[in-house]
């Protein structure tokens, strides 16, 4: 149905190889699932909380279970999945330390994707306004926000290797294309791959 | 990319199981009858879980749509504790249809354009099929309490031999709400390689104390009736004040304060003068009503029987549950309802948790309702979208498609 997936779907796509297993936390309508299974031929499965997202899941043929992340992914097995996906979710659940921790653990890789709260606009906007910053990336007003957490690119860089989490592979997005240069300043949303350090790379 | 047009509709519908949403141009799967399959001949009796053996046994059951030349089209419906075969169009003369009408017929959730949807009534049951109401073969008189104690994995026993007369190696799915959804569990767990997938809807892998709790009172509502006498009450007056007092107890756990304070309120009933401690509430009216009403299709020793059944059952076999789906290869759909306080939804979350573990292929959805365990017969729409597209992928994913021409199936 997608013909044209948005930049940071394309970026995950790349990341992603054949016929690989995915759990994609907080899967929202299941788009990107739905493509990684057809571009991919993953082997899918999504956990979202929202009740009507579940049924838009279904009808794409996915499998997803009605669930908060939040509570934990204690029902799986250490390396269970060689990928599990915190794609624009990362920044809405409560303990972001204990959800990331977990899904290390499940995963053998871990992709994260999260809008840039030092992108120049938000920066400029509480600067010289001294309000709330609303961006593409962070469309919401501080009332209505889904976002629990307000991180920077930088943020979480320094975060990961703070905890000796592995960066294999980074991407950042701006409106119309991927951000080369200064991306804690350019870019709106950063995809990080991530893993527990040590081995695995993955091409 | 909008979403399903599926929250709009709470309000209009009715609390009265068989209500149909698209009567005026779905005529469902029209006049259907109940088929009988008779088995377990002495000296095959059949086996039960307990050791003891029972023979001859009639399992009745109905069909809908046609099976495939592949025969691999089946889907077989499990039916509730005072439910039946006759899950589906209308007996000869009758006003209402079968149990699950609103989810089984052409373009429903069980599209019968697709698919060959068979249901039969549980062993034990009162309604076709064997049970303690039946003719005890060695005394020429109902079995009563001599009947052998059966439990769910007889039932599906029973129900296997039926799929093996209809010369089916392999069932697209079962599906069953409450005690249908046990009899789901059994056959994912007990029989996995004879079927594709499994859709388990408000159900346990076994039932708590509370559970088990109302189904003691309703049994003891039956046994402390003086009429019951020991089970044996054939041929005389049946004890239908206590029947009707644990059908009652029933109703009360199948719905929510909620769609209780909906439908009722406090509002009070006008029959007649008022006398002292008469029906003065809607809400016993209605109780009363429906347990009137079950007295008169069920049998009390049976009503004893299938609740016993249901509470001895646990699909985990005293192991780990992940351990019994290990041979599982079949993909689930699990389905709980919010407002259902006897079976609720973390009891459905065992079960996912179970599936989880075995790597098992599953969808699980809480579906927003306020009809307590009555919603799974209530919330069709939610129903029918999440079993369609399951089911579509199940057929898809077995190489089943609705293009193979379709035979008529004859015994």
């Amino acid at each position: 149905m997608q013909s044209n997936p948005s930049l940071d779907h394309k970026a995950i796509l790349e990341w992603i190889h054949q016929g690989a297993s995915v759990l994609d936390l907080g899967c929202g309508d299941g788009e990107l699932l739905d493509l990684l299974v057809k571009e991919r031929h993953v082997k899918a499965q999504g956990i979202e909380i929202d009740e009507q997202a579940i049924y838009q899941c279904v009808a794409k043929g996915l499998s997803v279970f009605h669930e908060d992340i939040d509570h934990g992914l204690s029902d799986y097995a250490d390396q269970s999945f060689d990928y599990v996906i915190l794609n624009q979710s990362f920044q809405q659940v409560k303990s972001a330390d204990l959800v990331l921790k977990e899904a290390l653990r499940v995963g053998r890789n871990v992709i994260v994707g999260f809008p840039n709260f030092a992108h120049y606009q938000a920066r400029l906007q509480i600067f010289f306004r001294g309000k709330t910053p609303v961006t593409p990336s962070l469309p919401y007003e501080w009332h209505d926000t889904p976002n629990l957490h307000f991180l920077s690119i930088s943020d979480f860089i320094e975060y990961c290797r703070q905890r000796n989490i592995k960066l294999e592979k980074a991407v950042f997005v701006g409106r119309r294309r991927r951000i080369k240069i200064f991306p804690n300043l350019f870019g709106l949303t950063g995809i990080f791959l991530i893993s527990n350090g040590e081995t695995h790379t993955i091409d | 990319m909008s979403a399903p047009s599926l929250v709009s509709k709470k309000i209009e519908k009715v609390a009265t199981p068989g209500k149909r949403l698209d009567t005026e141009t779905n005529q469902g799967v029209g006049v259907v009858e109940t088929k009988y399959f008779h088995s377990a001949s002495p000296p095959n009796e059949l086996i039960l879980e307990n050791g003891e053996k029972l023979g001859p046994v009639t399992v009745a059951y109905e069909t809908y749509g046609q099976l495939n030349n592949q025969r691999s089209n089946a889907i077989l419906i499990l039916h509730a504790l005072s439910g039946d075969a006759h899950a589906a169009g209308f007996h000869k003369g009758d006003e209402k249809p079968g149990w699950w009408d609103d989810m089984i017929g052409p373009a429903r959730a069980f599209d019968t354009d697709k698919y060959f949807v068979i249901c039969s009534n549980v062993l034990g049951g009162c309604r076709g099929t064997t049970g303690p109401s039946s003719v005890n073969p060695r005394t020429g008189k109902p079995y009563g309490l001599d009947f052998p104690i059966i439990s769910i994995p007889d039932m599906v026993n029973a129900q296997k031999h039926l799929i093996d007369h209809l010369e089916i190696d392999r069932l697209l799915s079962v599906a069953g709400g409450s005690m249908g959804g046990m009899q789901a569990l059994e056959w994912l767990t007990a029989h996995p390689g004879r079927l594709n997938s499994g859709i388990v809807i408000a159900t346990a892998t076994k039932h708590s104390p509370q559970q088990i709790a109302f189904h003691e009172v309703g049994r003891q509502a039956i046994m402390a009736d003086p009429l019951w006498k020991d089970g044996h009450y054939y041929g005389g007056h049946s004890p239908a004040k206590g029947l009707a007092v644990a059908r009652m107890i029933g109703h009360i756990t199948y719905m929510s304060e909620v769609s209780m304070a909906e439908k009722f309120g406090r509002r009070l009933s006008h029959n007649g003068k008022p006398r002292k401690f008469s029906v003065d509430f809607e809400v016993g009216e209605y109780l009363h009503n429906r347990g009137d009403h079950f007295v008169k299709r069920f049998d009390a020793n049976s009503y004893l029987y299938i609740t016993r059944a249901i509470d001895s059952f646990d699909a985990s076999k005293g192991k780990n549950l992940h351990e019994v789906f290990n041979e599982t290869k079949a993909k689930v759909l699990v389905l709980a309802f919010k407002s259902d306080w006897l079976y609720p939804a973390s009891q459905s979350k065992e079960i996912v948790k179970a599936c989880k573990w075995a790597g098992i292929d599953t969808t699980y959805c809480e579906i927003d309702s306020t009809y307590g365990h009555d919603a799974f017969l209530l919330e069709v729409e939610e129903e029918t979208h999440l079993v369609k597209h399951f089911l579509q992928r199940v057929m898809v994913g077995n190489g089943v498609t609705g293009e193979n021409r379709i035979t008529e199936y004859a015994i």
